[in-house]
């Protein structure tokens, strides 16, 4: 079992969606973060004053897979994310101890999908 | 000239002016955060352009005693338009007070085509095209219904406070360009929740109190036909809003804040042409069915025909509109306005026919001279912004600023 945590820019979202869903990777949690990327982003001006160098708004995706589903899924992702410029983000893969649903309480692999 | 009326129509206008910042937070809610302020933006940036537009050129087109079809020049900059009252439109206040009235209107009505193409337009784009759609657009309409000599105006048609004018012209205008700019990416699968309710509600009471300029003030003088207006357009607004609501009750099984006030939108769009011509029963069934009509369009018409009206701009107001133009030739009555004319439910067929022959040239002049506005502005300097700006969002690409922070 891993658990995928991937990093990726907020207007790719909908595609990086589209490739898992297609992957037949639906269980996906969300959420909107902010991260330091390498690269600028779009600049922001406020009355003339110019913002750069900020924290940048990124979306980070929890992926928890068997391991058969892992690679589909780092694929899915970098389908979905890749435009080739640098901030497309980034895919950490994590070994995961256990999973427990807890409406049935099963545990383990049966417990992910 | 008289200064009761002079105070009366110069509130008005401020009230009127009012809805347009209202309107940008009725659409503004309704949108992603990621475009909210582009929302605001088109809605303020309206507000500055056409108050100069107004002034400059577009009272004049609209007002000046030129021929059948539009004002000319003649008044441009406000030539000939002073503090003395201009009896051909209104006695008992200075000329510059019916201006700087109309002037919020013709503020208003191209603010509300941009909720059909909203979250996709570039900024640029829509500048060119706000200003094109108010000098070859509401220019002229404005001229035929209200203007000297205007030729709807000749014909006998009854618009108290722009049925015509503004919620057809705007709304029909709004279908063109949601059709002619294409559906936003995505719609399918995502359709988009609007990102903050309270924005809605908000915006919609702002209208609603401007509304009460919109209509009443439209008497231009603080006397019983104001008072007229005034009643009739809260009691339409009210029972458009419980009809909406009720509706969603009976066919989806809850009432939505949502519902209850695109209803009380819509029952204020219904009885702008009406307000000076009907009493308070007629204003009720003006409202109860007006909701199930727009009710209707946005939630079978639009989904059938696929076309994005992202903020549905034709569906409550061009919709709204053709109703309460229609409904004012069936209820009006000369009790209410001796100035005005009996319906068709007064023994006056005839006046029915007028109100069908007005919406109809309305209906085909807005639509045609719109898409071919937005066909030339889109082959000069193209309309719909890139796919990747559109994913991004408008505030951040098309103003470089964002409405929301995460932290801090």
């Amino acid at each position: 079992m891993k658990l995928v945590i991937a990093i990726i820019q907020p207007d790719k979202l909908e595609e990086v969606k589209e490739e898992l869903y297609k992957s037949e990777v639906n269980l996906i949690t969300v959420s909107e973060v902010l991260g330091h990327g390498r690269q600028k982003g779009v600049t922001e001006f406020y009355r003339g004053a110019k913002e750069t160098g900020n924290l940048l708004r990124k979306i980070r995706l929890e992926i928890a897979v068997n391991d058969s589903f892992l690679e589909p899924t780092i694929k899915a992702i970098v389908a979905g994310a890749k435009s080739g410029e640098t901030g497309d983000g980034k895919i950490f893969v994590l070994d995961m101890k256990d999973c427990v649903r807890i409406r049935t309480e099963e545990r383990g692999s049966p417990a992910i999908g | 000239m008289n200064s009761g009326d002079t105070a009366w129509v110069l509130v008005s206008s401020a009230l009127v002016m009012l809805m347009t910042p209202g309107l940008a937070f009725f659409y503004g809610g309704m949108v992603r955060k990621k475009n909210v302020l582009s929302i605001l933006m088109q809605c303020f940036i309206v507000l500055c352009l056409l108050s100069v537009q107004w002034v400059l050129y577009g009272y004049s087109i609209s007002f000046a005693p030129g021929d059948g079809f539009w004002g000319g020049f003649k008044w441009a900059g406000l030539a000939g338009v002073g503090l003395e009252p201009y009896a051909d439109y209104s006695a008992t206040i200075p000329h510059q007070a019916f201006m700087i009235f109309q002037a919020m209107f013709a503020i208003i009505t191209p603010a509300l085509i941009l909720g059909a193409f909203a979250e996709r337009m570039k900024f640029s784009s829509f500048l060119v095209f706000i200003l094109l759609w108010a000098t070859f657009v509401y220019g002229p309409v404005c001229h035929w219904v209200w203007g000297m000599g205007g030729w709807l105006r000749k014909l006998g048609a009854l618009d108290f406070a722009g049925g015509t004018v503004v919620h057809i012209n705007a709304g029909i205008a709004a279908l063109a360009t949601a059709i002619a700019i294409g559906r936003r990416k995505n719609l399918d699968k995502n359709i988009p929740a609007p990102h903050n309710m309270p924005f809605v509600i908000l915006g919609t009471a702002l209208l609603w109190f401007g509304w009460f300029g919109f209509n009443a003030g439209s008497a231009l003088a603080a006397n019983g036909l104001a008072v007229n207006a005034f009643v009739v357009t809260n009691t339409a607004a009210a029972a458009a809003g419980l009809s909406w609501a009720l509706i969603e009750w009976i066919k989806n099984g809850k009432p939505t804040i949502f519902g209850a006030a695109s209803g009380a939108v819509a029952g204020l769009v219904a009885i702008t042409p009406a307000a000076g011509f009907v009493s308070v029963i007629p204003a009720i069934i003006i409202g109860v069915l007006v909701s199930v009509f727009c009710f209707i369009a946005v939630s079978i018409l639009k989904p059938k025909f696929g076309y994005d009206d992202s903020l549905d701009a034709f569906g409550v107001h061009c919709v709204g509109g053709v109703w309460g133009a229609l409904a004012t030739g069936l209820f009006a009555s000369k009790l209410v306005n001796p100035a005005g004319a009996d319906g068709l439910f007064f023994g006056n067929p005839q006046q029915f026919l007028i109100q069908i022959a007005a919406v109809a040239v309305t209906l085909v002049y807005s639509f045609v001279v719109s898409m071919v506005i937005y066909k030339i502005v889109d082959f000069v300097m193209g309309v719909r912004v890139g796919e990747k700006e559109e994913a991004i969002g408008l505030d951040l690409t098309q103003h470089h600023e964002r409405a929301y922070t995460i932290l801090e």
